[in-house]
């Protein structure tokens, strides 16, 4: 029982990680692959406004966040705008270029040392079960996230419009929608919610400049599992996963997991490549 | 011979009816023309009978040989060809070596020298030799029709699906293409033609079939189908331009 | 019609013949290593030209072939005391069967699902090597240094790897060409231009997309025993590394993919980029920065890459840079 919850919780984290990809992919078919780093650095960026300022950590996470949104618009102005609709492969390797050199920068001013940021906020025990409270709050707000995009996207105006241009991006156009201005946004807001997952996971986890890839490939899991563009799909998929690294390890070692992963990955891509829950083809 | 046999063809998508009971025979050397309104199924209709998606129900029958469901590639080696409404260059390939494919790929399996030079030929046919070296990417509109015209032809094919091969053509393009055409059904070859362009369309036409909103609303010769009533109010809209049209076209005959 | 080989053909294997001799001739073992690298660089980098870039399917994960054909030569030679002349045809084949069964199960992909699954696939492999004790699990396989008396001592067997690197990359320009000017060919490049439209023209695109993906995937399997048998032991997280999988990557788009030339140049360019910038101090931190940039700049603006970008410069060099 103690396995499951555990997996639950941080499924609900790596959810919210998986959304910000789902949310790319399906607005304008790119998969960012500066996915991982953007989680690293939103793990960095609340260390250091931690450490160096002080600054309560789930502020940090939110600044990290908001960081992680402007950041999202440079690199869809700068890298992505201009291969937007060439092909799948240009997009691939632009935002794999924009990985590279972060992943550069972030090494030259990070080096490749672990960190670990220091938030105590002792356990809870309910019945046969312990559970760290960084853990539950992180779970928490990834829910929370979740309902906030839920709700922007579906109850505000800009959210209707990035859902126009996911659907009909020509349509959109000419009823006046400024689709640039919309892409630009989706993609910050994508590249935002990496930033946010990667605070949340460093009230808990250790992490380093490269500890993103292993988020990335899992948020690649959870994007397909939950359905291309399909943001509660990321967060169901990301909950299963969860759920599979806690259980996994009770029966087999626990370096089978990745091997357990990726075949699940692959399967699922053939057998239903829209996913559990639907998605975009 | 009766090159193809449709039989009762439905097509649906979800909940969506795009054809419903389709039927009709298709004798050799006959050029059939199909059309209706924008959405009556034409080029769906296409689309099942050269294998892009299988009917919901009913059979396909080509020279006597059952074909429903079998793959668009199944088919271009039993000699189907088509030209899609909007044109598919292979484009960073040259003319030449678009027109090969056809040759290489389709009915006959040619070789690579054989391809050649029925690439040649064709592309003469067509009026594309000089372009041979092009790649087809950077042709004009007409230059690419052309193109998929002569990709299709390239593999000599039993029949030839042409979709809307002259729409955005100026009139002295759409006359040469229409003498390409009946060249082409002089070699035997039958063909049906998804066309807006009336007055080629009731020109070139043996007969006639008219969709509209999936179901076939009437099927004949084209003076029947101009004083047809259904057809004119669904399609044709003015009886008197139905007139005109019949005139001109006795008046054009067969040019 | 065509002559037999085109002079661009014979340009580029005299070229790439003349400069592996060098070090031979000059008995420079430093300049062997460089041009082994360089090679091997060459060898994959085509290989992966032949899906990528003539049949239009991005494999991110290329370098499972490699990996596997490490592992399936290392563990022939260390566990049965199989000669390079066994491993490598054996590693050729392993790859061959890998990329038949994969292609059956992901060619149907298309775009980015099929990229994603070729990184599965080799995170898979990694993950799974990782926790075969057969293989050697998290350490992998070591060969003892005995081994390399069968071929006269360590020196000779180094060279004797070189001169079959040449061999491979020789054999993979070939076969690049060859395939690019044949009918199989055709149908690959009708494919990657419109896969739909290739199939109304009857082209049989699974079985075309297969064979070119298993095409793609002897030679890497191939090289990979050479590369570890150099390097006298492999590990997973060594065989299996996806960012050599994406800078294969670089390579052909930064030479031009889809061209036989192209991913020479790439390859060759960006090896010997690489290594003269880690020798600066500056440079070696700021390696992945650099090349991120460069990559970045050739997809924005060159996304053609050098070769490409040449045969529209010079139309009439056109038959030569092919």
């Amino acid at each position: 029982m103690q396995y499951v919850v555990d997996g639950l919780l941080i499924g609900c984290v790596y959810g919210l990680a998986a959304m910000g990809m789902t949310l790319i992919w399906g607005v304008m078919d790119v998969i960012n692959m500066a996915h991982g780093v953007l989680i690293a650095l939103g793990s960095f960026g609340m260390y250091l406004l931690f450490t160096n300022l002080g600054i309560n950590p789930y502020l940090g996470v939110v600044l990290a966040g908001a960081g992680g949104l402007l950041l999202g618009i440079g690199i869809y102005r700068v890298a992505i705008r201009r291969v937007l609709d060439t092909s799948h492969l240009s997009t691939l390797l632009a935002t794999f270029a924009v990985n590279m050199i972060l992943v550069g920068l972030g090494t030259a001013a990070f080096s490749t040392n672990p960190r670990a940021v220091d938030v105590n906020l002792g356990s809870l025990t309910i019945g046969s079960v312990t559970v760290q409270t960084t853990r539950l709050v992180a779970a928490l707000a990834s829910i929370l996230i979740a309902g906030a995009l839920y709700l922007f996207l579906n109850r505000t105006s800009p959210g209707k419009f990035i859902r126009a241009i996911t659907n009909n991006r020509n349509a959109a156009e000419i009823v006046g929608i400024h689709s640039q201005r919309m892409l630009a946004l989706s993609f910050g807001l994508g590249c935002m919610l990496a930033t946010l997952a990667g605070g949340l996971i460093a009230t808990f986890f250790p992490f380093s400049i490269l500890s993103g890839d292993t988020y990335q490939v899992k948020s690649f899991i959870i994007v397909v599992l939950g359905g291309l563009g399909n943001p509660l799909g990321a967060l169901v998929g990301g909950l299963i996963l969860g759920l599979l690294e806690g259980i996994v390890p009770a029966f087999l070692p626990i370096s089978w997991v990745p091997v357990i992963e990726f075949v699940l990955f692959i399967l699922i891509l053939i057998v239903k490549p829209t996913g559990l829950f639907g998605g975009k083809e | 011979m009766s090159i193809l046999k449709v039989d009762g063809v439905t097509k649906s998508f979800g909940g969506l009816r795009a054809l419903t009971n389709v039927s009709f025979d298709l004798p050799e050397g006959q050029i059939l023309g199909l059309i209706g309104p924008n959405g009556a199924g034409k080029t769906t209709f296409f689309n099942v009978i050269s294998g892009v998606y299988p009917p919901s129900e009913g059979r396909i029958t080509f020279r006597d040989q059952d074909i429903t469901g079998k793959k668009p590639y199944d088919l271009a080696h039993l000699g189907i060809a088509r030209t899609h409404q909007i044109v598919r260059p292979l484009n960073e390939l040259t003319v030449r070596e678009n027109v090969m494919t056809g040759a290489c790929f389709g009915r006959e399996n040619k070789n690579l020298n054989q391809a050649g030079e029925i690439a040649d030929q064709v592309m003469a046919f067509v009026g594309l030799a000089g372009h041979s070296e092009r790649l087809a990417g950077s042709l004009n509109v007409a230059e690419k029709k052309r193109l998929e015209l002569a990709r299709a032809l390239a593999a000599r094919p039993y029949l030839l699906l042409l979709d809307e091969v002259l729409a955005g053509l100026n009139q002295s393009e759409i006359d040469i293409m229409i003498g390409a055409i009946r060249a082409v059904r002089s070699q035997g070859v039958a063909i049906i033609l998804i066309e807006h362009v009336m007055r080629a369309t009731m020109s070139l036409s043996d007969r006639l079939i008219v969709l509209n909103h999936g179901e076939q609303i009437a099927e004949g010769t084209p003076s029947e189908i101009l004083n047809n009533q259904q057809v004119i109010e669904a399609y044709l809209g003015d009886p008197e331009l139905a007139k005109r049209l019949m005139e001109s076209e006795q008046g054009h005959g067969n040019s | 019609m065509k002559p037999r080989g085109s002079p661009g053909l014979w340009l580029i294997l005299a070229g790439v013949l003349t400069v592996s001799l060098f070090p031979v001739v000059s008995d420079n073992a430093a300049m062997r290593e460089v041009l082994f690298s360089v090679l091997l660089a060459i060898t994959l980098a085509s290989s992966l030209n032949i899906i990528l870039g003539y049949t239009g399917y991005i494999s991110f994960g290329h370098v499972v072939f490699f990996g596997l054909g490490g592992y399936v030569g290392l563990y022939l030679i260390s566990a049965y005391g199989a000669s390079l002349w066994v491993a490598l045809p054996a590693a050729g084949a392993a790859g061959a069967l890998l990329a038949f069964l994969l292609g059956k199960a992901i060619l149907r992909l298309r775009g980015s699902f099929f990229a994603l699954a070729t990184i599965g696939v080799n995170e898979a492999m990694r993950a799974l090597f990782n926790n075969l004790p057969r293989f050697g699990g998290s350490t992998g396989i070591a060969l003892n240094f005995s081994v390399y008396e069968a071929y006269g001592g360590a020196t000779r067997a180094l060279w004797l790897a070189y001169g079959l690197m040449i061999a491979l990359t020789l054999a993979i320009l070939l076969i690049s060409y060859r395939t690019k000017t044949s009918k199989f060919g055709l149908g690959l490049m009708a494919i990657r231009e419109d896969e739909d439209a290739a199939e109304v023209l009857g082209v049989v695109t699974p079985t075309a997309k297969t064979w070119a993906y298993v095409l793609s995937a002897i030679m890497p399997a191939m090289a990979g025993v050479l590369y570890y048998f150099k390097n006298s032991s492999i590990e997973p997280n060594d065989a299996f590394q996806l960012s050599f999988s994406i800078e294969l990557l670089v390579m052909v788009m930064l030479g031009g993919s889809g061209t036989v030339l192209g991913p020479v140049l790439g390859a060759a360019g960006y090896q010997l980029l690489r290594n003269s910038l880690l020798i600066s101090p500056f440079f070696k931190n700021s390696q992945l920065v650099v090349s991120g940039v460069v990559l970045l700049l050739i997809i924005l603006f060159i996304p053609v890459g050098a070769v490409g970008w040449l045969r529209r410069r010079f139309p009439r060099l056109r038959k030569t840079l092919i």
